[in-house]
């Protein structure tokens, strides 16, 4: 079996609160995950989860107080790793007085490029994030949104085979979110990896094919999308008109949202089909019947809501 | 220097350009106009001597102030703004982003300190006097106070490592300050009995950089030869002491959590 890419094993981080009585809260708890190549793994929590706690320790700006990481093989520890990995930071923030492609060349300089190969790259990275016109612009005069769109390119300047976006959709317009899915599913289909933190659960439903959910520092869940959905107790939703001159059998009747004839129940699947006979007995008229399947944000919010609940799935390492 | 910190350096550099620091440099123009102009009126035969003081004197006062307040907002702001994380996500070390801001800020300083040479020969020129052969200790004058300008650039660094800007200026100075004083301090320590403070002046002494050293303005105003010895003492005690420096704010900075 191939080694996991991505390889954390107990990560944990303390952070000192308080200024006279220094204390430490537990930012990180434990954390053990792996992701496998070609990935897009999504890693999805709320705010003050510790999703960018995380990917900073991965980046080595922060260290860790226990546990270990290696990306490709190699400790979170060694530098010459970050030839193969590129990373976007959370609002990220760049040298306003560049222009863009002042700043992707300055960063092409780090892996060696000669000028020509720069130019290249550089050009080629504005045109795939759509900022082709505005490479000569200050970064100063740049949206949130184009500024994001920098921040992709230079983590994807250099073709990392492992990339790390710390909430990349946010500040983006919903054409600008679907660019930005287009380019990770890109970066997909060329074969990389692709970690990326988020609380945007659509985005991630759309194009995870795995989520680790994150909660007050300790992970809650780790599965594909539909896994994680399928651990939940569904439900059917049935559609449906009365008649003219029928009525609702009495015990359906509490159950029932009425938007003019129609009618829309969900009943557990266990009592799908006594009710269906007792619609058919009442000459009901069904227009639909689907599962209940709740989405990752409802899954997403009942952990918020109840801390201490216990993980729907716990697969910390596959 | 790797590569790595001269693509730091050059960036630095550029930063400080565009950030109009060099704007300084109009100001002391207009001093030494000003004073040549001046000196034409009210002095008879010290013009080179008021001349060559307020000059040597402007470039290590304006050099002093950019090193300081430039200086301990190099690592300051690039953590403060997140501008370092996308930077340390690269294959670059620590340290080597340290050595990079240093440089970067030293080259800013040494390109300003040359024009501002270049401003003081003018006003030189313009009072009408030749150039003597003496007038060569001016070169060595202006390359002691980018010496003592690395150093204090070194030491803002040190403090930017672990302090807030304000605070990180105002221990440069006071350190600079001291340094000035520094014969004074081991004079104090002579006058004192108890062998403990002895000793412990003495430590300060010699922990302390010494920048009585490098201020030979006076020296060079009177147009007095400077010895070559102290002209490699200088150079190699300079050196020495920002390599320690730089050692000691890799060491801190290469374990400490960014924000």
């Amino acid at each position: 079996m191939a080694l996991p890419v991505i390889e954390i094993l107990g990560l944990t981080k303390d952070f000192p609160t308080g200024f006279w009585r220094k204390r430490m809260r537990r930012s990180l708890d434990g954390l053990t995950l792996a992701v496998e190549e070609g990935e897009i793994f999504g890693f999805l929590g709320p705010n003050g989860a510790g999703k960018t706690t995380t990917l900073k320790l991965l980046m080595g700006l922060i260290f860790p107080t226990a546990g270990t990481a290696h990306i490709l093989g190699r400790s979170i520890d060694d530098t010459q790793m970050h030839r193969e990995i590129g990373y976007l930071p959370e609002q990220p923030y760049f040298y306003d007085y560049l222009t863009a492609r002042e700043l992707l060349d300055y960063y092409a300089r780090f892996f060696g490029y000669g000028a020509a190969e720069r130019r290249q790259r550089v050009a080629r990275m504005l045109e795939r994030v759509g900022l082709a016109d505005a490479g000569g612009v200050q970064l100063r005069k740049f949206s949130k949104g184009m500024l994001q769109r920098v921040g992709i390119a230079q983590a994807i300047l250099h073709d990392p085979r492992v990339i790390f976006l710390d909430e990349p959709m946010s500040g983006l317009d919903p054409i600008g979110r679907r660019e930005v899915r287009d380019i990770i599913l890109g970066l997909k289909r060329q074969g990389r990896t692709v970690f990326f933190s988020t609380h945007i659960l659509s985005d991630a439903e759309m194009i995870c094919d795995r989520v680790g959910v994150l909660h007050l520092g300790k992970l809650r869940g780790v599965g594909a999308p539909g896994e994680i959905l399928s651990m939940e107790s569904h439900g059917m939703e049935i559609l449906f008109e009365m008649r003219a001159g029928r009525a609702l059998p009495a015990d359906l009747l509490p159950r029932a949202a009425q938007t003019g004839q129609r009618y829309r129940i969900e009943v557990p699947e266990a009592e799908l089909y006594g009710v269906l006979e007792q619609l058919r007995d009442c000459e009901a008229r069904i227009l639909s019947l689907a599962p209940v399947r709740p989405s990752l944000e409802d899954y997403f919010l009942r952990l918020v809501e109840s801390p201490a609940a216990t993980p729907a799935v716990e697969e910390p390492v596959r | 220097m790797s590569g790595m910190s001269g693509a730091v350096a050059l960036n630095t550099f550029r930063e400080a350009v565009r950030d109009r620091v060099l704007y300084n440099l109009i100001l002391f123009a207009l001093l030494m106009i000003g004073a040549a102009v001046l000196v034409g009126q009210i002095s008879i035969g010290i013009e080179r001597l008021v001349i060559i003081n307020l000059g040597l004197s402007a470039i290590s006062v304006f050099g002093l102030v950019m090193a300081i307040f430039i200086g301990v907002g190099l690592v300051y702001k690039e953590i403060e703004k997140r501008t370092l994380y996308s930077l340390l996500a690269r294959p670059v070390r620590r340290w080597e982003f340290l050595v990079g801001k240093y440089v970067g800020l030293l080259l800013t300083l040494v390109v300003n300190i040359l024009l501002m040479s270049v401003g003081l020969a003018a006003a030189l020129f313009a009072v009408g006097r030749p150039l003597l052969r003496s007038d060569l200790s001016i070169l060595t004058a202006i390359y002691f106070i980018v010496l003592e300008l690395a150093l204090v650039i070194a030491v803002a660094i040190f403090f930017s490592c672990f302090s807030t800007p304000m605070l990180s200026a105002l221990f440069t100075l006071a350190i600079y300050i001291a340094g000035v004083f520094a014969w004074e301090i081991r004079d104090f320590g002579a006058l004192v009995h108890s062998p403990a403070v002895h000793l412990a002046v003495r430590v300060v002494y010699y922990t302390l950089p010494n920048f009585h050293n490098f201020n030979i303005i006076a020296a060079v105003g009177h147009a007095e030869r400077v010895p070559f010895s102290l002209i490699w003492q200088n150079t190699l005690y300079a050196l020495l002491y920002v390599t320690l420096l730089l050692l000691a704010s890799a060491t801190v900075f290469s374990r400490s959590n960014l924000k």
